[in-house]
């Protein structure tokens, strides 16, 4: 216990201190320390992508990471989709497409995608496979997985894209109204 | 399908694909599963595991591990004197032999993981320390690391009280002439299948947090398990302690398929060292332990054959099964949980007029069975498939004709096996199924794929999947104790909605939505005016718990019972108040009110309100409150839900991976009471029967240390393998559930293997190999393809290709 290490944890946009071993994982510190239970434990060897939450943006395996490692970074898990318990746009799809049963791989899923979707918001259905077959379900045969997220992407481009239309409206508009 | 189903904006739900009421929090991550649950004081448990297959168990020294700073306490078999576990099956003992599982190992050990001690510490890191520190020393034995090497004479015996190392060995139906049916048959045809030792594979492991309530006098325990009532019946049963003195609650569960339905060693020891130290205790199963101590399933060998007239038509039947049940009988079900149903079901959905089974499950030194998702019938499905391709190959018959020829259309059908079918769509599932994989043109695709060195294949199976087994049912196999009905609490509150309990257990399946729905449209409530309460034994007189495919059939029939003694309570108060008959009434919108006066509707808040508050309004003849119980069991043979898939493969004949090319489902279960789920079970039940005939096997070394302990060595396929599903619905409604539902839990995993090895048999058709065995191997696949010149016919003898 000696060699504990006092260290501050970015996590969701809050700051956390941690007096705690250098061999907890950034998943057992998340989930045990500061209750953060919504990342889970699947295989605690990096295959499973149950403990996905993103670092400094992407997509990591909380069980493969230190949390000491983890210091200076910034921590993205589940919670932070739906922090005053409005779910988001992609948790709204996982439900619309049945793309959970037992739930536990779920949020797993969501943070590759929100990682990976926040990298390649172009990305095709057959990418958006690709990416899925990271991490492992087993109630939903990954089908309506990939669907949720390809429909999430779709949606938000073309949300994207009428900002961009309406943006464009109100410049042309502002030039009018200066000539 | 539209939502909601009525103009009055209640009612309806029963067909419709609701939201379903789990999701927000799962999605959201508020989830509650058992390693989410924290108590104060909570310590954290680990096993001591055997490292050795087969041995004498000498000492187990523990002086060390309770020495290690942080450890609380340290308890081998001697330390916590536990009553062993013991599934019964009342039957000769020529057919089964009852054997004790203790809950920490004794004077011997039968597997590498066995439990042998349960080390309890403040923190889960320091136990995992601690265990290195256990001495252990051991007798060795030889260990009987296969079905044959257990059969074989002389061999070492796992369990001392099962001569031959045969747990159960049963002889059954042998009609009456049936040698004399093979001896003069036109064409017989034989398969031998075996296939591999799988695990069920929940992505949450098992797990469970037991403390003991001072206040309450109860050894509690939260525990991941589909089965609390049975959970509570063993952990009393193992601690000496009275059923009221245990309660077993169920938090969200991360999957199940079987391996939870069945009570494990380690929640009874963690109990055991809770209730000793009197402080909670934490047990999570690491990935590793899953893999190779947990429960498995699947290692069968088949040797069957069928006799068949010119003409194609299933003559008669015969077959040997032999199951390898590893080292343990499992409660409740016991070791004969796969020779009893591949040897009473086997004839599937075929007429078949005469049949000879023998079944027997053998003792190995590999981890235990427990069912598994389906449950032998993924094996016999494609014995059978493979006989009806085979004998199609001989007699030079279309496979799917030869089908046609021999299933079951005439219901109900009782057959040879004993069994009566309810309605089902065998034929037309078929004829759906061919038609769809024809009009996308994958037929001509198969056959213009062959002249560009191509190869692929289309393969089919038919089956039906028995989904209510009342207790009549589970009776015929003779358990000691015998699963079948379930019952229901509902409860209707001051605001007029409703509490519903349930003795079914979802994992995954989406009871809070499915039975809610069933319970909704019965007293045309709002969906959000049910609530669904399953998994926890004080609050639920008994269940059953979750598993064959039951909880629709049979706890959603006692929700729907519970919602109909209600609406009669509701009526009896009404017409009282309302000075009218209770026949005269009718239940709209959340009131109830005169079929004849819809103006002088009571809410039901109204009638809740005389009923709890005030009282002395009530009829003479009405006890005070809304609150009644149901039960449900299934009389007879119960209800089979049907299904036929087809696939097409692609073969590389470079590397001999099989590429699923299409897949479709058309399915049965009667009324499905949310198509998005029943879509969902197919899906996943589908990926599992995948992984099992191109993945997943569990295999050990001759010293019976298993290879797969990770995820490197077992090959859980992901959204790279497991393609696109194409699901037709047809609805043959089942004429004794409340809804018209039958089961849906297991049919995509039962159908999956047969099919896909057919594809692959069909896509080798030019060659002279067949395959039989799952999983289908890659270098099976490519030393077939390189081995044997390709696109040439297929000999008359339909070739028994080299194994």
């Amino acid at each position: 216990m000696s060699d504990d290490l006092l260290i501050t944890l970015r996590v969701n946009e809050a700051e956390h201190e941690l007096l705690i071993e250098p061999r907890r994982t950034l998943v057992d510190a998340l989930r045990h320390d500061l209750a953060l239970t919504g990342t889970h434990v699947g295989c605690e060897h990096g295959i499973c992508g149950a403990c996905t939450v993103l670092l400094d943006g992407r997509p990591v395996r909380s069980c493969l990471v230190f949390a000491v490692a983890a210091e200076g970074r910034h921590v993205e898990t589940v919670e932070s989709l739906s922090p005053d318990g409005q779910l988001n746009d992609l948790q709204r799809a996982f439900m619309e497409h049945h793309g959970l049963q037992c739930g536990f791989c779920t949020p797993g899923f969501l943070m590759l995608a929100e990682g990976f979707l926040a990298e390649e918001p172009e990305a095709t259905k057959a990418e958006i496979r690709e990416v899925v077959a990271a991490n492992l379900c087993r109630c939903t045969g990954y089908q309506t997985i990939v669907e949720a997220i390809d429909d999430c992407a779709v949606r938000r481009r073309r949300r994207l894209q009428n900002e961009l239309d309406q943006s464009r409206v109100r410049s042309a508009a502002t030039e009018e109204a200066a000539l | 399908m539209s939502f909601p189903g009525t103009a009055d904006g209640r009612g309806g739900y029963v067909g419709a694909s609701v939201p379903r009421r789990e999701d927000p929090r799962l999605v959201g991550g508020r989830g509650r599963f058992v390693d989410d649950i924290h108590l104060p004081g909570m310590l954290h448990a680990q096993f001591v595991r055997s490292t050795v297959a087969h041995a004498g168990l000498l000492e187990v020294d523990l002086a060390e591990v309770r020495a290690f700073p942080g450890v609380i306490g340290a308890f081998s078999a001697a330390d916590l004197g536990l009553i062993d576990i013991t599934a019964v099956l009342h039957r000769p003992l020529t057919e089964f032999v009852p054997t004790d599982m203790p809950v920490l190992a004794r004077d011997k050990v039968r597997f590498v993981g066995e439990p042998l001690a349960i080390v309890v510490g403040v923190d889960a890191y320091l136990v995992e320390d601690a265990l290195e520190l256990a001495r252990v020393r051991y007798a060795p034995e030889s260990p009987v690391m296969s079905a044959d090497a257990a059969l074989a004479d002389g061999a070492p015996l796992v369990h001392g009280a099962a001569t031959g190392n045969v747990l159960v060995d049963v002889s059954m139906f042998a009609t009456p002439g049936i040698d004399e049916i093979f001896d003069a048959a036109h064409t017989v045809v034989t398969v031998s299948t075996r296939t591999g030792r799988q695990n069920a594979l929940p992505l949450e492991t098992r797990g469970v947090v037991a403390h003991y309530d001072e206040r309450a006098e109860q050894v509690v325990l939260d525990t991941c398990t589909q089965v609390p009532h049975q959970v509570r019946t063993v952990t009393a049963a193992c601690l000496g302690l009275r059923e009221r003195q245990v309660r077993v609650r169920v938090p969200d569960m991360g999957g199940g398929f079987g391996i939870k339905c069945v009570v494990g060693r380690e929640e009874i020891a963690v109990a055991a060292a809770a209730q000793r130290l009197r402080r909670p205790v934490k047990w999570i199963e690491d990935r590793k332990d899953a893999l190779t101590a947990s429960f498995l399933a699947r290692e069968q060998a088949y040797h069957v054959r069928a006799a068949f007239d010119g003409e194609g038509h299933m003559l008669a039947l015969d077959a040997d099964v032999v199951c390898d049940m590893g080292a343990y009988s499992c409660y409740p079900f016991t070791a004969g949980i796969e020779p009893l149903m591949a040897s009473a079901e086997m004839p599937s959905v075929y007429r078949v007029p005469a049949y000879r089974v023998r079944a027997r499950a053998v003792t190995t030194n590999k981890a235990p069975t427990a069912p598994y998702r389906g449950v032998s019938r993924p094996q016999y499905v494609m014995v059978m498939e493979r006989l009806v391709e085979r004998a199609a190959r001989e007699l030079g018959i279309d496979p799917v004709e030869l089908r046609r020829r021999n299933l079951i259309t005439a219901f109900p059908y009782t057959g040879v096996n004993g069994i009566t079918y309810d309605p089902g769509s065998y034929l037309e599932s078929l004829d759906l199924c061919e038609q769809t994989l024809r009009e996308q043109g994958w037929y001509e695709a198969r056959d213009q794929a062959a002249g560009q060195g191509r190869v692929l294949g289309i393969g089919y199976s038919c089956f039906s999947e028995r989904t209510g087994y009342g207790s009549g049912a589970f009776a015929q196999r003779r358990m000691a104790v015998v699963p079948g009905f379930d019952m229901s609490e509902i409860r209707m509150d001051l605001s007029g909605g409703v509490t519903v309990t349930t003795g079914t257990q979802s994992h995954g399946q989406s009871h809070e939505t499915t039975l809610a729905q069933i319970v909704a449209d019965k007293l045309h409530l709002d969906l959000t005016d049910v609530r669904i309460e399953q998994g926890d034994t004080d609050r639920i007189t008994y269940g059953w718990g979750t598993f064959a495919s039951r909880s629709a059939v049979i706890g959603g029939s006692a929700v729907g019972l519970a919602a109909d003694k209600l609406e009669a309570k509701l009526r009896l108060i009404a017409a009282h108040l309302l000075g009218t008959e209770p026949e005269a009434l009718e239940l709209a919108d959340g009131t109830i009110r005169p079929a004849a006066d819809p103006g002088q509707a009571m809410t039901y808040a109204q009638v809740a309100d005389v009923a709890y508050l005030r009282a002395h309004l009530l009829p003479k003849d009405a006890e005070p409150g809304l609150a009644v119980t149901a039960s449900f069991d299934v009389g007879g043979d119960g209800t089979f839900s049907n299904a036929t898939h087809g696939v097409v493969v692609e073969l590389d004949p470079g590397t001999g991976g099989v590429q699923i090319l299409q897949y479709v489902c058309v399915e049965d279960c009667g009324v499905a009471i949310n198509p998005k789920v029943v879509e969902g079970q197919c899906r996943g039940g589908i990926a599992q029967g995948i992984a099992g005939a191109l993945f997943e096997q569990v295999t050990y070394d001759e010293n019976g240390e298993p290879s797969c302990a990770s995820f490197i060595d077992y090959k859980v396929p992901t959204a790279k393998e497991i393609p696109d599903v194409l699901i037709k619905h047809l609805e043959t409604p089942c004429l004794f559930t409340e809804t018209g539902a039958k089961g849906a839990g297991e049919g995509g995993t039962i159908g999956a293997p047969a099919a896909v090895l057919n594809a692959v048999n069909d896509a080798l058709r030019g060659t002279s190999v067949e395959l039989e065995d799952t999983p289908i191997r890659p270098e099976t696949v490519h030393a077939a393809l390189s081995r044997a010149p390709r696109r040439q016919p297929v000999p008359a003898s339909g070739g028994e290709g080299p194994r």
